[in-house]
C-alpha cells in the first residue's frame, strides 16, 4: 500500500465525465480528421474542375460538321482520256476537284430549294473545308470506277461553320472574320434545316493525320497515336527486360559491396533526373552520334527507355524485397539453385508489384513531352509511318507533343482539338492503369 | 518392449554420418561459433540445446551450407559428410542440400498446392521419370510426415491454407521427398501448439530409422523426449556433447548443469 501511494495518487473519477486531457486529445483527433477531409475535398474538387474543363471543351472534338449530298462525278473533267488509269487521272489537281465539288454543291443547294443570299456561286465552296476537295480526289484515285457515277459526298464543313454549330463562331464574329461571312453561316444553317449538313461523330479525329493551321476541322491524331504506340512498343521491348533483369541481378545475385551500393544510389539519381535532360542526351547520342533519323519513334522510344528503366528497376526491386526471405530459404533448403529459387518462387510472388511498376512507368513515358521536343518529334507529319519494325524509323508525332503543338496554334478550333487529344491521352492512361489493376488482381492470388 | 527396440537400433547403426572438426563461424567481426567438434550418427536424433543466441542455428546452417547465403558469414574448420569435405571447392552446395535437407523454425510452405510443395524437390532433382512415380513419391512423403490422411482429398488445395502444425509437417514432407540422408530441423515446433508438437515429435522418431536427424530446440523436455545424443552450446562454445540420458541426469560441466536446472538461459 505504501508503495502505491508513493506514485500518482489514485483518484476516483466518473466514467461519465471527460477530464481535460481526454477532451484535448479528442479535439486534436477531430482537428486531424478535419484537415484530412479538407485535403481530400480540395484534391477531388481540383480533379473535378480539371475533368470538367477538359471534357467541356474537348468532347466536341469528337463531333464534326459534314455536308452530305449526292452528285455525279463528271468523267470529262476527272478522266479526260477516259481510260480510268489512276496515273493519268492524278494529273487533275485538287483545284479541279474543287470545281467539280462546287458544281455538285450548287446543284444540291438549288434542288433543295435554298436560295443562297449573298453567297456567289463562285465562292459557295467557302462553306466546305479546303480538305474536302483533297479527300474527294484521294477517294476517286483509290477507286477510279467512281468516275461517271453518282456518289454520296461527305464533305468536311469549314472550321468556322463547324465552330458556328458548336457555338464558337457567331454572326457578329463572322462579320469581322476574313475566313467566313454571316451569309455563308446562313447558308449553312439553311442546309442543316434541309438535311444537307449535319454534325456527327468524327472518327477522323482519331484516325486522320494532323492538318495545317488553315484547316483545323481536318486535323486528327492518327499519326500521333501511331507514334506513341510505336514508342511504347520500343519501351516495352527494351525497358522491361533490361529493367527486370537488372533488378533481379542486383537484388538476388549481386554481392553486397560498395560498388553495388554506388550503382544503387545512381539508379535512384537517374530516376530523379529531369526528363528534358534525357532529351538532350538522346539528341547527342542517338541523333548526332548514331545518326538515327529525327522525329522517329525509335529515337523517342530509346529516350523514353532511358527514362523508364530506373523507374522499373526501383519498383521491381521493391517488389522483390517484399517477398519473404523464408521462401528463398525453403527453395534453397531442398537443393534448388539460386536461379531456380528466383524463377520458380520469388518472381511469381513479385509479379504483381513488377507489373504495376512497369505499367506505371510506361504510363509516365506515354505522357512525357519535353524530351520528345528535343529530338524533333514536334515536326509536322502528315504521312503515316509504316508497320514496325521499318516504321519505327519513319517520322511520326506523339500524343503529348501533338497536344502541345495544337495549343500553340492561333485558330481557336485547335483549342478544342487539344482538349480532345487530352481526352484521348487520358483514356490511354486509364486503360493502362486498369490493365495494371487487373493484372495485379490476377497474379495476387497469394493463397 | 519399445525401449528394447530403440537400444537395438542404436547398436546396429553406429556409423558417423557427419564429422565436424574445429568449426568456427564469424559474422563480420563477431565470432559466433568457436571451435566446435560434433559427430552426427546415422539412425540417431541429435539435439542441439542452449540459450538463445548461443550459435545452435549457426552451426546447423553450416551442415548444409545455408550460411553461404549470408554474405557476412565466414566458416572455417572441416565438416565431413561420409568422409567428404562439404566445404571443398569442388562441392556444389545445391547437390549437398539435396542430401542434407532442412526444416525451418517457421513453417514456410511455397504458396502453391500441397502436391506441388512436395513434388518440387523430386522435380528439380529429376528423381522421378513419370507422373505416376511422382504421385507415389508425394504420397509416401506425405505418409512419412503423417499428413497423408489429413490432406489426401485436397492435394491441390494451397499449402498455405493448412494449420500451422500441418504446414510444418508439409515442410517435413517436402524435405523428405528429395530422399535426403540427413534431416536438419531448426526449432521445428516453436510455432506449434502442444498437440501438433507431439505429432511432429512422434514423426521425428519415425524418421530416425531412415535419416540422421539433427534438431535444434530450446525445450529441454523435447530434447530429452526425442533425442539420443545431445549437444549443449553456450556463447558459441560446444560445452558438452554426449548421450542424452547422461547429459540430463549426470552433466559433467557446471554450465550444463545450471542450464538444465534453469539457472541460465
Ligand atoms: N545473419 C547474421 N548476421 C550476423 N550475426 C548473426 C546472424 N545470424 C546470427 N548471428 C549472431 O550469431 C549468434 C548466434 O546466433 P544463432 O546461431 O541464430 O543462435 P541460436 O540459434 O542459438 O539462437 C548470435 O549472437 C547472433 O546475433
Ligand atoms: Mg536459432
Amino acid at each position: 500500500m505504501t508503495e502505491r501511494t508513493a506514485g500518482a495518487t489514485p483518484r476516483r473519477t466518473s466514467l461519465m465525465q471527460l477530464d481535460a486531457r481526454t477532451k484535448s486529445r479528442n479535439a486534436a483527433e477531430a482537428r486531424f480528421k478535419a484537415y484530412g477531409l479538407g485535403a481530400i475535398t480540395i484534391a477531388l474538387l481540383a480533379l473535378a474542375m480539371l475533368m470538367f474543363s477538359i471534357f467541356s471543351t474537348g468532347s466536341s472534338a469528337f463531333r464534326q460538321t459534314y455536308a452530305t449530298f449526292e452528285m455525279m462525278l463528271p468523267a470529262e473533267t476527272l478522266d479526260p482520256k477516259g481510260n480510268r488509269d489512276p496515273a493519268e487521272m492524278a494529273k487533275v489537281t485538287t483545284i479541279g476537284y474543287q470545281n467539280v465539288l462546287r458544281g455538285g454543291l450548287i446543284e444540291a443547294v438549288r434542288s433543295a430549294g435554298i436560295v443562297p443570299d449573298g453567297v456567289a456561286d463562285s465562292d459557295i465552296t467557302g462553306i466546305l473545308s479546303p480538305e474536302a476537295a483533297a479527300d474527294l480526289r484521294n477517294r476517286v484515285l483509290a477507286n477510279p470506277e467512281l468516275v461517271g457515277t453518282v456518289v454520296d459526298i461527305d464533305a468536311l464543313a469549314h472550321g468556322r461553320i463547324d465552330g458556328y454549330f458548336k457555338g464558337r463562331v457567331t454572326m457578329q464574329s463572322a462579320e469581322r472574320d476574313g475566313n467566313i461571312t454571316p451569309q455563308r453561316l446562313q447558308l449553312a444553317q439553311a442546309m442543316t434545316d434541309n438535311g444537307l449538313m449535319a454534325i456527327r461523330f468524327n472518327w477522323g479525329f482519331v484516325t486522320k493525320p494532323d492538318a495545317s493551321d488553315q484547316r483545323p476541322e481536318a486535323a486528327g491524331l492518327g499519326v500521333a497515336i501511331l507514334g506513341s504506340l510505336y514508342m511504347m512498343l520500343v519501351v516495352l521491348v527494351l525497358a522491361v527486360p533490361i529493367g527486370v533483369a537488372a533488378s533481379i541481378y542486383l537484388e538476388e545475385f549481386a554481392p553486397k559491396n560498395r560498388w553495388v551500393d554506388v550503382i544503387e544510389v545512381n539508379i535512384s539519381n537517374l530516376a530523379a533526373v529531369p526528363s528534358i535532360v534525357f532529351g538532350i542526351l538522346g539528341l547527342a547520342i542517338f541523333i548526332n552520334f548514331a545518326h538515327l533519323p529525327q522525329s522517329a519513334p525509335i529515337v523517342g522510344g530509346l529516350v523514353l527507355t532511358l527514362m523508364t528503366v530506373p523507374t522499373i528497376i526501383i519498383s521491381t526491386r521493391a517488389a522483390l524485397k517484399a517477398v519473404p526471405p523464408s521462401i528463398r530459404d525453403a527453395a534453397l533448403g531442398i537443393g534448388a539453385s539460386r536461379m531456380q529459387s528466383v524463377f520458380h518462387h520469388v518472381l511469381p510472388l513479385a509479379m504483381p508489384g513488377i507489373l504495376t511498376g512497369t505499367i506505371l512507368g510506361l504510363a509516365q513515358a506515354l505522357g512525357e513531352t519535353a524530351p520528345l521536343l528535343l529530338i524533333g518529334m514536334v515536326a509536322f507529319v502528315r504521312d503515316y509511318p509504316d508497320a514496325p519494325p521499318a516504321g519505327l524509323f519513319d517520322p511520326a508525332s506523339a500524343l503529348p507533343v501533338q497536344i502541345y503543338n495544337w495549343t500553340q496554334r492561333a485558330d481557336p478550333a485547335f483549342v478544342e482539338r487539344a482538349s480532345g487529344a487530352i481526352i484521348v491521352l487520358l483514356a490511354f492512361l486509364l486503360v493502362m492503369n486498369a490493365i495494371a489493376i487487373i493484372l495485379r488482381r490476377r497474379f495476387e492470388r497469394r493463397w | 518392449m519399445n525401449d528394447m527396440r530403440i537400444v537395438e537400433r542404436l547398436v546396429s547403426t553406429n556409423e558417423i554420418k557427419i564429422a565436424a572438426r574445429d568449426v568456427n563461424v564469424h559474422y563480420g567481426s563477431s565470432h559466433a561459433l568457436k571451435g566446435v567438434d560434433v559427430d552426427i550418427l546415422n539412425g540417431h536424433v541429435t539435439a542441439f540445446i542452449g540459450p538463445s543466441g548461443c550459435g545452435k542455428s549457426t552451426f546447423l546452417r553450416c551442415l548444409n551450407r545455408m550460411n553461404d547465403t549470408i554474405p557476412s558469414a565466414k566458416v572455417t574448420g572441416s565438416i565431413l559428410l561420409d568422409d567428404e569435405d562439404i566445404y571443398d571447392p569442388k562441392v556444389d552446395p545445391v547437390r549437398l542440400r539435396a542430401k542434407v535437407g532442412m526444416v525451418f523454425q517457421k513453417p514456410n510452405p511455397f504458396p502453391k498446392s500441397i502436391y506441388d510443395n512436395v513434388a518440387y524437390g523430386p522435380k528439380i532433382h529429376g528423381l522421378t521419370r513419370s507422373r505416376a512415380e511422382l504421385d507415389e513419391v508425394v504420397e509416401t512423403s506425405l505418409k512419412k510426415a503423417a499428413l497423408w490422411n489429413e490432406v489426401k482429398d485436397r492435394l491441390h488445395a494451397p499449402g498455405t491454407g493448412l494449420s500451422g502444425g500441418q504446414q510444418q509437417r508439409l515442410c517435413i514432407a517436402r524435405a523428405v521427398a528429395t530422399s535426403p540422408e540427413v534431416l536438419l530441423m531448426d526449432e521445428p515446433c516453436s510455432a506449434l501448439d502442444p498437440i501438433a508438437t507431439a505429432q511432429v515429435e512422434e514423426l521425428i522418431d519415425e524418421l530416425r530409422t531412415q535419416f540422421a536427424v539433427v534438431i535444434v530446440t530450446h525445450s529441454m523436455q523435447q530434447a530429452a523426449r526425442v533425442s539420443q545424443k545431445t549437444a549443449f552450446f553456450h556463447m558459441g562454445n560446444l560445452v558438452e556433447f554426449g548421450e542424452t540420458g547422461q547429459i540430463f541426469t549426470n552433466p559433467h560441466d557446471p554450465r550444463t548443469e545450471s542450464y538444465i536446472s534453469g539457472k541460465i538461459g
